[in-house]
């Protein structure tokens, strides 16, 4: 991380005269065997003539932008320019500005130790938090310790297929067009080439008919229209899910997003939130699954219309729900943003470079951890059956796994978010395929309790005598203890 | 979407067979069979078509997949020539598109992926039951160039087709169950019939006549053979609802085409002995497999048809009963297996060509698991008495544990004549893990498939494509004169030789008790104290002596 002090922005008790470095380390606590160490290690100076000019800009927008081609563009690094207390580019109220890339303008708060608890601030929302962190490592997170949210968020993983679905329950009163494929072209595209660093992404998209929600919803007289509850929408998938249509043809989870224009008797259709208020964007998520938004479409100006009523859906308003549900359930969303912070918006890709960051630490973190649950429940496998074999390419890829894993852990410590990314991945998919090599089915192998069994007809034969002789040796024994008595 | 045939045949036991038909896209259209550097289109946007089978497509490279599932064996001698017939089992041949490098890893792969998708163990497709014909199986849609090298071929034939199987099919259409003809398709009266077979084709055709673009086409057919005459106390009358428990209310709105057909063509120029209630839409002329039929045609989109009442219920009624015999079809076979005793056997197959003035060549295709040796030596062709020599013959051994052994050969079949086709072969012994659970039932051997132009009796013109039913339309004929047929034989049940298989407990139980015994005695010898023994109290005599004085009351000796 770069601190970068404007001219007049340094403050006056600064230990070292400017540059210097400084490294600060800190201990996140999951579990009781599990931490991980934030280290940031602050190089900081005074910016150079290019910055300057750069920073004399009108808005603080217009100085990101002439600052970014400026700036360490290595992923996971951050730039912080530090203004003068009384700068006007930035808004009155707001401290702290976000940009686009890697880079944040801060108000200098005049001493260091303020200015340090700001930063603080700063790297928390840009890089990784406590609770981004937890949420990555939520299988080892104690139950009940753990915020709702975390559970929303994605897993990890080497891709994921996205299914945009038009749920048409009606077609007979319907007939409802999308232009889909200009619509991912148009919205969808930029965010995915944004991240496609993060995994590989494929969209595809298809119309079911006569495909029902699971509920039926409540007529509301005074509106004159129909109302989902909030504790209802849980059942509103399963009826849907089966028509679906399992990704067969690969092994990468999918996110569905469907689209569902009520049927003709059942509009117009509004879901309501816990309050009973309706719901703006008329659209819901489900954690780790995808979302549903409900198109209303207009009723006939005239009731006698003719059916079927031609619908041309307004691409721009679902994509907008569905790229927000994208981003939620990526866990991009910025609700813990302290108030005088003030984000740029990422524009057309969705998706600021810091964000992207964000998700590349917590993905590997949650790699990391999947590679060792997953070497571990291989090697409690291997305990438990002890004449297990283990075939030579098992046994390359789970030293590949390991070596991979302890890279990631070197180049995470070094700050090489990229190599580190890179290393977590082979490492997870190396574990996975000796763990799920067909070889090493528990089933293959023989119980000793059976191959016991089979052995019956020997040890019982011969377990006869041996039991008689014991009987009788017992016998004898009372026999010799008695006879001193009867002796004489 | 859609098009239906509820046909009707006066032969003996079987009166009525009822064909209903689903597709999804619908042109076809004659004289594009070759498209010459067209593209097949990738898709990712599906609007009609089922994404999980789009997707498939797309991943494997697959050019054509053909797939059905079977219950039952279609007796072409007695119910006529099928419309699509299709061998017992599960039946899968798929062209690969040229990209494809390793075309036996996207088959095991495909295969995997569509035992998924329909509940069916086509995972029990390997490399011992799947064979790549040379000349009987041709794409069906636009092809550029034929390299068999991209084709595979399996058949199951133990496969037990059943609801699990028929739910997925049925949820690949638009409309699903809900609306169209697919409302008649119950599991429980379907099921309750002679002949079940559902199959999903898929293959690429033109989009329209111009030919500059590529679609997909996906063909889901259904045929079912009920029998009315023993079911119904004699009589052959049908109706819809006494078919499926339920009739026809509504189409569905995403059908471009919804129609039944049923097939009331007069036999023997006599007057009209049937009569089909309510009156049909239209009636359509087609000369479907060298046949001239009448159809009676119900379109469900003419709003004419719903509107005097709320439901169709299509009924046929006989005028008077009649046992004219069906026509016996042109092209039939046959297959047994002969021999006695466990070792050698011979595999016959009756090949009959009853027209009577023109010969024609047959293509069969044999398949045989490796575990029946074939002697190719001794496979001997004879019609009317003479040897007759194949054109053309392509066989491939087989492989203990690898491959099976595939045999094709072009026969010619001379006019009205029985051609007999015997080769034998020998039983190996497996290994005892090879064989399946219940192993005295028998071991299957898959359908030879016969693939044959066969010359119509009627001249044939060229028809409308748009009124023809969907059926005819999947295998063009070339010219007025012959029609594709292709046939498929029974399959056969082959003993093997099967070893007791509780032997190897056997052989543990009895050497443990040996040992068991052994030991005890052993054990008894090392463990035994041993007394010096008081001199005897006399011998045998004495003890007797002493036995009978003491019953006589007198002191013992």
């Amino acid at each position: 991380m770069a601190v970068v002090f404007g001219p007049g922005s340094v403050p006056g008790d600064l230990p070292r005269p400017l540059p210097f470095r400084d490294v600060q380390e800190m201990e996140i606590s999951v579990n009781l065997r599990t931490s991980v160490t934030s280290r940031y290690e602050m190089r900081f100076r005074s910016t150079t003539a290019q910055e300057e000019a750069a920073l004399a800009a009108a808005t603080a927008r217009e100085a990101d932008a002439a600052l970014h081609p400026l700036q360490n563009t290595a992923l996971g690094s951050l730039t912080m320019y530090v203004l003068p207390e009384t700068s006007s580019l930035l808004p009155q109220g707001t401290n702290v500005y976000v940009g686009k890339h890697r880079s944040a303008l801060v108000r200098a708060g005049g001493s260091l130790a303020a200015l340090q608890a700001r930063l603080r601030e700063v790297t928390q929302v840009m890089s990784f938090t406590a609770s981004s962190i937890a949420a990555a490592l939520s299988d080892r997170v104690p139950d009940g310790q753990l915020s709702p949210d975390a559970r929303r968020y994605l897993k990890s993983s080497l891709g994921y297929e996205i299914t945009f679905s038009l749920l048409n329950p009606d077609p007979k009163s319907h007939t409802v067009d999308w232009d889909i494929e200009g619509a991912v072209n148009r919205y969808v595209k930029p965010v995915l080439d944004k991240l496609s660093l993060v995994a590989n992404f494929s969209v595809d998209s298809q119309i079911l008919y006569y495909a029902v929600l699971g509920v039926t919803p409540r007529y509301d007289k005074e509106s004159s229209s129909f109302l989902l509850s909030a504790h209802s929408l849980p059942h509103v998938i399963n009826p849907v899910e089966a028509r679906l249509g399992s990704s067969a043809a690969s092994l990468y989870p999918v996110l569905n997003f469907l689209l569902y224009v009520p049927e003709h008797s059942h509009s117009p259709l509004y879901i309501q939130d816990k309050d009973g208020a309706p719901v703006s964007t008329n659209a819901f998520h489900s954690p780790r699954w995808g979302g549903i938004m409900v198109y209303n479409v207009e009723a006939p100006a005239s009731p006698q219309a003719s059916l079927p009523l031609h619908v041309d859906v307004d691409m721009a308003r679902v994509m907008e729900v569905f790229l927000a549900q994208l981003r939620l359930l990526f866990g991009l969303s910025q609700e813990e943003v302290p108030p005088e912070f003030l984000l740029e918006s990422p524009g057309n890709e969705g998706l600021a470079d810091w964000e992207l960051d964000h998700l590349l630490w917590a993905h590997t973190v949650e790699n990391i951890a999947t590679v060792s649950t997953t070497l571990t429940s291989l090697a409690q496998l291997l305990d438990k059956i002890g004449n297990i074999v283990i075939k030579d390419d098992v046994a390359s890829e789970v030293y590949r796994a390991v070596a991979s894993v302890q890279s990631a852990v070197t180049e995470l410590s070094l700050g090489h978010l990229h190599g580190a990314f890179q290393a977590s991945k082979e490492a997870v998919t190396s574990s996975e395929r000796a763990f799920f090599d067909p070889s090493l089915l528990h089933l293959l192998y023989f119980p000793d309790d059976q191959k016991f069994a089979i052995y019956i007809p020997l040890f019982l034969p011969m377990a006869v005598p041996i039991l008689l002789s014991l009987a009788k040796i017992v016998r004898e024994t009372r026999l010799r203890k008695k006879e001193p008595t009867k002796m004489d | 979407e859609a098009s239906g045939i509820g046909r009707d045949h006066p032969c003996g036991s079987f009166p009525t067979h009822n064909t209903l038909r689903f597709c999804e896209a619908l042109a076809l259209l004659p004289g594009c069979g070759q498209a010459w550097g067209l593209t097949l289109p990738t898709v990712s946007h599906y609007r009609l078509f089922p994404k999980a089978l789009g997707r498939l497509v797309a991943a494997l490279g697959v050019r054509e997949l053909h797939l059905a599932l079977t219950q039952g064996f279609w007796r072409t001698r007695y119910w006529g020539q099928p419309p699509l017939q299709a061998p017992a089992g599960a039946e899968l041949w798929v062209w690969f598109q040229p990209t494809v490098t390793d075309v036996d890893k996207a088959w095991k792969e495909l295969s995997n992926i569509l035992s998924g998708i329909f509940c069916a163990s086509l995972n029990f497709i390997d490399s011992t039951n799947t064979v790549i014909p040379t000349a009987s199986f041709k794409p069906l849609g636009l092809a550029n160039g034929t390299d068999h090298h991209l084709l595979r071929y399996a058949v199951l034939p133990r496969e037990v087709v059943c609801t699990e199987n028929l739910t997925p099919w049925k949820k690949l259409l638009p409309c699903g169950s809900k609306a169209g003809l697919a409302v008649l398709l119950k599991a429980e009266r379907l099921f309750h019939s002679s002949y079940h077979s559902q199959a999903v084709h898929i293959r690429p055709i033109c989009r329209d006549a111009s030919c500059l673009a590529v679609s997909w086409e996906l063909r889901q057919t259904l045929t079912v053979v009920f029998d009315f005459f023993s079911s119904g106390q004699g009589k052959k009358d049908w109706s819809l609802f006494k078919m499926f428990s339920r009739t026809l209310t509504d189409t569905c709105p995403l059908a471009s085409q919804s129609k039944v057909y049923v097939d009331i063509s007069p036999k023997n120029k006599e007057k009209e002995l049937l009569e089909v209630s309510p009156a049909p839409t239209s009636v359509h002329e087609a000369i479907v497999q060298g046949d001239k039929k009448t159809y009676a045609v119900y379109d469900l989109l003419s709003p004419s048809l719903f509107n005097t009442s709320r439901s169709l219920n299509v009924q046929l009624k006989w005028k008077r009963p009649q046992d004219t015999e069906m026509p016996i079809p042109t092209l039939h076979a046959q297959r047994y297996v002969g021999g006695y005793g466990l070792q050698t056997g011979e595999i016959c197959t009756l090949i009959y060509n009853t027209h009577p003035y023109r010969a024609f060549p047959v293509i069969l295709l044999e398949t045989v698991p490796w575990y029946l040796r074939l002697y190719v030596h001794t496979l001997t062709i004879i019609t009317k008495g003479k040897e007759n020599k194949p054109s053309y013959i392509h066989y491939q051994p087989a492989q203990d544990r690898r491959r099976p052994h595939l045999l094709e050969m072009l026969i010619q079949l001379p006019a009205n004549s029985v051609t007999k086709i015997t080769i034998q072969f020998e039983r190996a012994l497996l290994k005892w893990t090879e064989y399946p659970p219940d192993p005295n039932h028998g071991f299957y051997v898959g359908s030879s498939v016969l693939s044959a132009l066969v010359p119509s009796v009627t001249a044939m013109k060229d028809m409308d494509v748009e009124q023809s039913p969907l059926f005819a339309s999947l295998f063009p004929s070339s010219d007025g004169s012959s029609y594709f047929v292709r046939l498929y034989t029974e399959p056969l049940l082959v003993n093997l030789p099967t070893p007791d298989f509780s032997m190897p407990y056997n052989v543990i139980c009895l050497t443990c008790t040996v040992v068991a015994v052994c030991y005890g005695s052993f054990y008894n010898l090392l463990t035994r104290t041993f007394h010096v023994e008081e001199p005897s109290r006399g011998g045998l005599a004495k003890r007797l002596a002493n036995v009978i004085r003491k019953l006589r009351g007198v002191p013992p000796l």
